[in-house]
């Protein structure tokens, strides 16, 4: 349990830290430093938990079981090699007179401030705890979506702030009709603990517990970026600073996806009915479809890359809501491979913007001619995330896409089509980008690519082989969820 | 269901929702800002006063705590600092044109409507009262979300904004007596922080495109035209 305290502890000595010594040049590596102890410490908690189960803290305030802690672990990872990219791009930022001193101060220390957000909605055991983090994750990032202060960035913060308060406040009514069932079972401090509400789902009333979870889907969902709320992503994704982007797309919206999930359980417990999972199913796959067909109307790079961040969003949201061990091994697969793929992503995007000196899609050109790094690790990425074999997103969609043929084969088509929509949508803006001659005056920047490979390679490894306590983790984690393995 | 054979408490809650619900209806038709702010402060006070009844009644000494941050936060300091911003704006004198207001406030009815709908199934296992309660709660949410649609100005927006939070933490009061004190301290904290970053935002809008109208907020677009 002393790893879980840890986990949270170092972040909110990183936000004090960040906030009272000021931007240094070293503030950078030592960002790099925090959160490379950080994972160090959720290694050390997932092994515990491999070791002994489920882990409940003294206070019942925090629960570690196999499905939370790969995220966490991977929360930490993705959290680490973004801060890795982060030192060198931010100093460009600076260098060129984008930022000052005290914006990178705000920077670094809302960036732990949004860590330890991540890590409290992943941990706690009170599901109220869980909105309340939830809520401090918007508001550690917003003023970092407006870092740059320009009109189009203020505007987009706005937009993030209001819609995601708006939306997020009504997951907290659906929590509150979730604790109104529950006092009326048990005892009232305790009525909000997940665990204590797990082992009485069936005596819920499931009544209540219905209109609740619309509410909370409707709110969580807000954040997960499902169409029709999806509005506020692609401006906040290509407006902030692109290590924003990358941990927003990687994390944030694994996180919200998370607590969906967590309450679907209960109310399945509940309801004894798929009433949740047909609500996932479709929202996912109108967000699946929506966001597909949305790519191909892009200008901008990150825009581009947000769709297809709600894209995929859709995609595991859909395969969460098919429920059955497949289609859940499948989903926590994808949320994995598409952390990894997209905040690598992110990462190359940031550099070749960066290097056009522009986000416009139409002005970069010659990637590959100009930094070969650059140029290969977009082209890779793309691959990759449009579902390539033999990298990892094409097994985990090659697996949602056998649990829909067995469960709805009449959607199996839908689904074709959207990864088809989709793969046209961005790679008739990227073969431009990375081939064809370069401009005049582009020049090679000093970029740190070491993110990029050790992603895509992950992602690689995980699309030939899923190494066996990975695989075994999943098994765990889809025991839990979905009440069978797989395996 | 008769009124008068219910105990004092539930009369007066029952009476409280009528009230809380009263003044959304009275910010939606609102054009000016201050008087928009002062029943805004109203609701807040309104909320305090159904907090330490609840406290009293149920002799539940938690609840006072969350009267009193009720008070601070949603009667003093975030009227307070709305009011600061709309002097210093200059905007006092003007009156929002709202647009189709009739229209408005028949949608905020049936908004009302609709929150009695969606939470009817409830009355199965719990009284009558207690829908009353939580419907009220929820069309305070949805009147909220009504005024920051048909208001322009960004201060218009934090107070339905805010008025929303004002509904949620109703229905947490009315319902079950107040969610667990970690969770209504975490909550509290949030809105905190909130109104604090709203002020800055104003900062950041105004020095942008020098007014406070949102509408003007128009630079990004789904697709690109």
């Amino acid at each position: 349990m002393i790893a879980a305290y840890l986990v949270l502890l170092i972040p909110l000595v990183g936000i004090v830290y960040f906030a009272l010594a000021g931007h240094k040049t070293d503030t950078g590596k030592l960002n790099v430093w925090f959160n490379g102890i950080c994972l160090l410490a959720t290694i050390w908690l997932a092994i515990n938990v491999l070791n002994q189960g489920t882990i409940i803290s003294s206070g019942k305030a925090f629960l570690i079981d196999p499905f939370n802690v790969y995220l966490i672990v991977l929360t930490a990872f993705v959290g680490f090699t973004t801060s890795i990219f982060s030192s060198p791009y931010m100093e460009h930022e600076k260098e060129i007179g984008k930022l000052s001193d005290k914006r990178l101060k705000l920077y670094y220390s809302m960036f732990q401030g949004f860590m330890l957000a991540m890590y409290l909605v992943l941990t706690s055991n009170n599901m109220g705890i869980m909105w309340v983090a939830m809520e401090g994750a918007t508001l550690a990032t917003v003023l970092l979506v407006s870092l740059y202060r320009t009109p189009e960035s203020i505007e987009a913060a706005w937009k993030y702030f209001i819609l995601c308060g708006v939306g997020i406040a009504q997951a907290l009514f659906g929590t509150i009709l979730l604790y109104y069932a529950a006092v009326q079972i048990g005892d009232g401090e305790n009525a909000l603990l997940w665990s204590v509400l797990y082992e009485n789902a069936d005596k819920l009333n499931p009544e209540i517990l219905e209109i609740a979870f619309v509410f909370l889907l409707i709110g969580y969902g807000t954040k997960i970026g499902l169409v029709p709320l999806h509005n506020w992503l692609p401006d906040a994704h290509s407006e902030g600073p692109t290590p924003m982007s990358a941990v927003l797309s990687g994390l944030l919206l694994n996180d919200a996806l998370y607590a969906v999930v967590r309450n679907k359980m209960l109310v399945d417990g509940a309801t004894q009915s798929n009433m949740a999972g047909y609500l996932m199913m479709g929202f996912g796959l109108l967000s699946f479809l929506v966001a597909a067909v949305l790519l191909h109307r892009q200008k901008d790079i990150k825009r581009l890359f947000s769709y297809s961040s709600i894209e995929h969003m859709g995609l595991m949201t859909f395969a969460f809501g098919i429920g059955g061990p497949l289609a859940t091994f499948a989903a926590l697969l994808h949320m994995t491979v598409h952390s990894l793929t997209k905040s690598a992503i992110f990462v190359t995007v940031g550099h070749a913007a960066q290097l056009a000196g522009t986000q416009r899609m139409d002005q970069i050109r010659g990637l590959i001619k100009t930094q070969p790094k650059i140029g290969w690790g977009l082209l890779i990425g793309t691959i990759s995330i449009a579902g390539f074999p033999p990298f990892g997103v094409f097994t985990s969609e090659f697996l949602v896409l056998l649990a829909t043929m067995h469960s709805y084969p009449w959607l199996a088509p839908l689904l074709l089509l959207g990864i088809g929509i989709a793969f046209a949508g961005l790679f008739r803006h990227i073969q431009p980008m990375v081939y064809g001659d370069k401009p005049e005056a582009q020049k090679p920047i000093k970029a740190n690519l070491w993110p990029v490979t050790i992603h895509l390679a992950l992602v690689l490894w995980l699309g030939l082989a899923i190494p066996g306590f990975l695989a075994h983790w999943f098994s765990q984690a889809t025991l839990l969820i979905s009440g069978s393995t797989p395996l | 269901m008769n009124i008068e054979q219910l105990d004092f408490y539930t009369q007066a809650i029952l009476s409280m929702a009528a009230l809380v619900g009263l003044t959304s209806f009275l910010m939606l038709g609102q054009g000016r800002l201050l008087r928009l702010i002062f029943v805004f402060a109203m609701q807040g006070f309104l909320l305090t006063l159904t907090t330490a009844l609840a406290a009293y009644s149920l002799n539940n000494h938690h609840l006072y705590i969350s009267a009193v941050l009720t008070l601070v936060l949603k009667v003093v300091f975030i009227p307070w600092m709305l009011r600061r911003q709309v002097i210093q704006m200059n905007m006092h004198r003007d009156i929002e044109a709202l647009k189709n207001n009739t229209a408005v406030m028949l949608g905020g009815a049936s908004l009302m409507v609709f929150s009695y709908y969606v939470l009817h199934p409830i009355v199965q296992s719990s009284s009558v009262v207690m829908l009353n309660a939580l419907a009220v709660s929820l069309s305070v949410m949805l009147l909220g979300m009504l005024l920051m649609i048909s208001h322009r100005q960004a201060i218009a927006h934090v107070v339905g904004f805010m008025s929303i939070e004002n509904g949620l933490f109703f229905a947490a009061i009315v319902a079950t007596n107040g969610m667990p004190m970690v969770v209504e301290l975490g909550v509290a904290f949030d809105v905190l922080v909130a109104a604090v970053l709203f002020g800055i935002f104003f900062l950041h809008i105004r020095t942008s495109i020098d007014s406070l109208d949102v509408d003007l907020l128009n630079k990004l677009h789904e697709v690109d035209k």
